[in-house]
């Protein structure tokens, strides 16, 4: 399979999304500049990494989502070509209209860097293929703005339409209400439509490696390497 | 021509921000305030003289990039 990493200035998880995707996914990988207007031919799968877009300035993600390499990202989202957006990834995502709702400020205003429980709410998709059904894996958060809110009938029908990709959760599997930011539903990560499209606020491009704590994330990019088998 | 557009929240989203900020002005001593709500300004300057035009414009900023509807209402003032 191959990968297409976009890069945008103030992103600075790319070289983890690049290596977790080669060394785990075994895809060919490209970093791609965002002022690029077109794809690499033969893109399967484009990767928005996590940082500070643009600095976070005006809103996490807004003038990112605005580069001219989002809207080939579009095109290749409409195509049902698969896009992952983690952290500040997520928060381009909704702000282009890929995915609905908001990434706001955490509810208690700090920082959050530490691990975290994820439950995985369905196995079926190109993501999670490899994981168990509610399974409950350990990752990283490190976000500022990850308290994911949406309208109620946009809840009412991601939550209908079974698009919550991951909840956060205690090392039991209970769904925490109010952890690590607030976000309704206790909602980490969500697909659209297609399930096509995942954002999520977590970290499992650095949980591959026992080295550095724990290798619940591979799971997600051993997935992305099955789909293309 | 100046123009100035003002963003803030949705009466229906919580701004933990304005909280905090509503708590720190009751511990300066000033009970009387009852909510805060934070927001942005922008100053814009743009060319021409037509106050519609300019406005149509300014709105359709504020809808493609310095709000983020979702969540977020915005006022177009023109100066002048």
């Amino acid at each position: 399979m191959k990968s297409a990493v976009i890069l945008f200035p103030g992103s600075n998880r790319e070289r983890d999304a690049a290596r977790a995707l080669k060394d785990v996914t075994r895809s060919d990988v490209k970093i791609v500049w965002h002022g690029e207007t077109e794809l690499p031919s033969g893109t399967d799968l484009v990767l928005l990494p996590g940082g500070f877009s643009y600095g976070d300035y005006l809103r996490c993600g807004a003038i990112a989502a605005r580069s001219p390499v989002m809207d080939a990202v579009r095109a290749h989202a409409a195509k049902g070509g698969l896009v992952l957006g983690i952290c500040n990834g997520f928060q381009i995502l909704v702000e282009s209209g890929l995915l609905p709702g908001v990434l706001l400020r955490n509810s208690h205003l700090k920082f959050v860097c530490r691990a975290q429980h994820l439950k995985v709410e369905r196995n079926d998709t190109a993501f999670t293929r490899l994981y168990e059904k509610h399974q409950v894996i350990e990752v990283a958060v490190a976000h500022g703005d990850g308290n994911y809110l949406a309208d109620a009938d946009t809840l009412k029908r991601i939550e209908g339409e079974g698009r919550v990709a991951f909840r956060y959760c205690d090392a039991a599997g209970n769904v925490e209400k109010n952890s690590p930011n607030g976000s309704v539903n206790a909602i980490a990560g969500i697909y659209s439509e297609k399930f096509n499209v995942l954002g999520m606020m977590p970290h499992p491009e650095n949980l591959i490696d026992p080295l550095v704590g724990g290798t619940d994330g591979a799971g997600l990019f051993e997935s992305l390497g099955q789909k293309a088998a | 021509m100046k123009a100035r557009v003002t963003v803030t929240l949705k009466t229906s989203v919580l701004d933990p921000q304005g909280k905090a900020i509503e708590g720190a002005l009751k511990s300066l001593g000033f009970g009387g305030v009852e909510s805060v709500r934070q927001g942005k300004v922008f100053d814009l300057e743009v060319a021409g003289s037509d106050k519609a035009k300019a406005e149509a414009e300014i709105r359709q900023m504020c809808e493609k990039l310095l709000a983020n509807t979702v969540i977020e209402s915005y006022r177009v003032e023109i100066a002048g």
